[in-house]
């Protein structure tokens, strides 16, 4: 599991942990079952206060991402749940948002850029997409 | 409730006519990370050497896990690893000697953990402390700092003057100590992005007040940037409460701003400005802003 952190993003470092477990679990990089590494050795990894690794952690259970199990460490849950999808969205939506962003600044509208995502689609789709 | 590991209470010390401390309180909870920020000058090594019993408070109290660290030092001193601003390390040892002679204070030193840390910094036991580089000094001393795995780590400005590669071994071993249950530790730096990174509370002193002493995330939480366009162009900087810092010129303005970001960003629309991005700022710009306000 690799993730990064950095103090001029503006979110707390426990938010970014937790955000990019999510998005791991998210994208299929960490699957069910996966540990997660032990608080010590991530705060180590990533330089930060082991209570902020051992928060991420504690939020992530509350909100069923990972479970904690006695003794053993934290292991991914069922990435099936509703969680995953409601995060999918999350991501998408920050993603448009900035792809909404550029393209009104270069002054395509919406209409354009929704036809200009189905082409792409198209390309992707195609077997062996042709790059333009 | 945590018990505390350390409690500055009224604290005030002079030297001569200047002030270095003005009735100054910190208290530092078991098992956390303290960053003590501010200036030079602001007090910071005065406040850390009441903590290490070698000032003696004139005026208030310091207790040192319930300890008064003046009137009891054997039993206060055991349970701290420091390491001082100038890393006044005895030059004719070797490393070595340097590591015994520690270790004769410290009835906890433990040779293997000692050993470790030497390899991993590799230092040679022949080598003479007089002969090390900035870098090895500062890992020499981190070394009989912390060998002795003491309850409370004191800090003085560990990081100044030091390459990469040296901050980062000071601040695993910062992590290393808080990881080993219920240990604390207590710092002083002017890198406020490695503040940031492993403080779970920041306490600010400018001009020997205790300016802020707040958890972390309660500081990252409470201000905001605002970057504000007005209608007209502004020719000075706003003037609002809550206002720590307005830059910009024209018709673009950086606002930081704490507490109440509503009342603030209410007076901006009153003026006619237009909110064009909210941000969380680093510790490093509220240090700024705090120290010009």
């Amino acid at each position: 599991m690799q993730i990064h952190i950095s103090e001029a993003d503006g979110t707390p470092f426990y938010q970014q942990v937790v955000n990019q477990v999510k998005f791991l679990v998210a994208s299929g990089r960490l699957e069910e079952g996966d540990q997660l590494p032990p608080v010590r050795r991530l705060a180590e990894q990533l330089l930060v206060n082991p209570n902020t690794v051992a928060r991420a952690y504690r939020e992530l259970e509350s909100e069923g991402v990972v479970v904690s199990r006695r003794g053993a460490g934290v292991f991914v849950s069922d990435v099936g749940s509703p969680l995953s999808r409601k995060e999918k969205t999350r991501i998408l939506h920050e993603r448009i948002d900035a792809l909404l962003t550029e393209s009104s600044q270069l002054g395509v509208g919406v209409d354009s850029l929704l036809k200009l995502i189905e082409q792409r689609s198209q390309t992707f789709d195609s077997p062996r997409g042709e790059k333009s | 409730m945590s018990e505390s590991a350390v409690e500055i209470k009224g604290v005030s010390r002079s030297f001569g006519k200047t002030i270095a401390l003005d009735e100054v309180d910190l208290s530092v909870s078991k098992g956390s990370v303290v960053g003590l920020v501010g200036e030079n000058g602001a007090g910071k090594t005065t406040l850390l050497k009441h903590v290490l019993g070698l000032f003696k408070a004139r005026t208030g109290t310091v207790r040192v896990f319930g300890k008064d660290p003046v009137a009891d030092p054997e039993s206060v001193l055991g349970e701290i690893g420091y390491l001082s601003e100038v890393r006044d390390l005895p030059d004719w040892m070797k490393i070595g000697e340097l590591m015994s002679y520690t270790k004769a204070f410290f009835p906890s030193w433990d040779d293997a953990f000692a050993e470790e840390l030497r390899e991993m910094f590799e230092l040679s036991p022949d080598q003479k402390v007089k002969t090390l580089s900035r870098g090895q000094r500062a890992r020499a001393g981190l070394i009989a700092a912390i060998a002795h795995r003491p309850q409370l780590l004191v800090l003085d400005e560990p990081s100044s003057g030091l390459d990469p590669v040296v901050r980062r071994d000071i601040l695993a071993a910062v992590i290393r100590t808080v990881a080993d249950e219920g240990r604390t530790v207590l710092f002083s730096s002017h890198l406020l992005d490695e503040v940031q990174r492993v403080s779970d509370h920041v306490a600010m002193l400018h001009l020997g007040k205790m300016l802020l002493s707040s958890p972390m995330d309660d500081v990252l939480t409470s201000h905001h940037r605002l970057t504000v366009r007005f209608e007209q162009p502004l020719d000075s900087p706003l003037k609002i409460d809550g206002v720590l810092r307005c830059e910009g010129e024209g018709r673009e303005w950086t606002v930081l701003c704490n507490g109440d970001r509503a009342s603030v960003e209410h007076c901006i629309a009153q003026l006619s400005g237009e909110l064009v991005d909210r941000a969380a700022p680093t510790l490093d710009e509220i240090f700024v802003a705090r120290m010009n306000d």
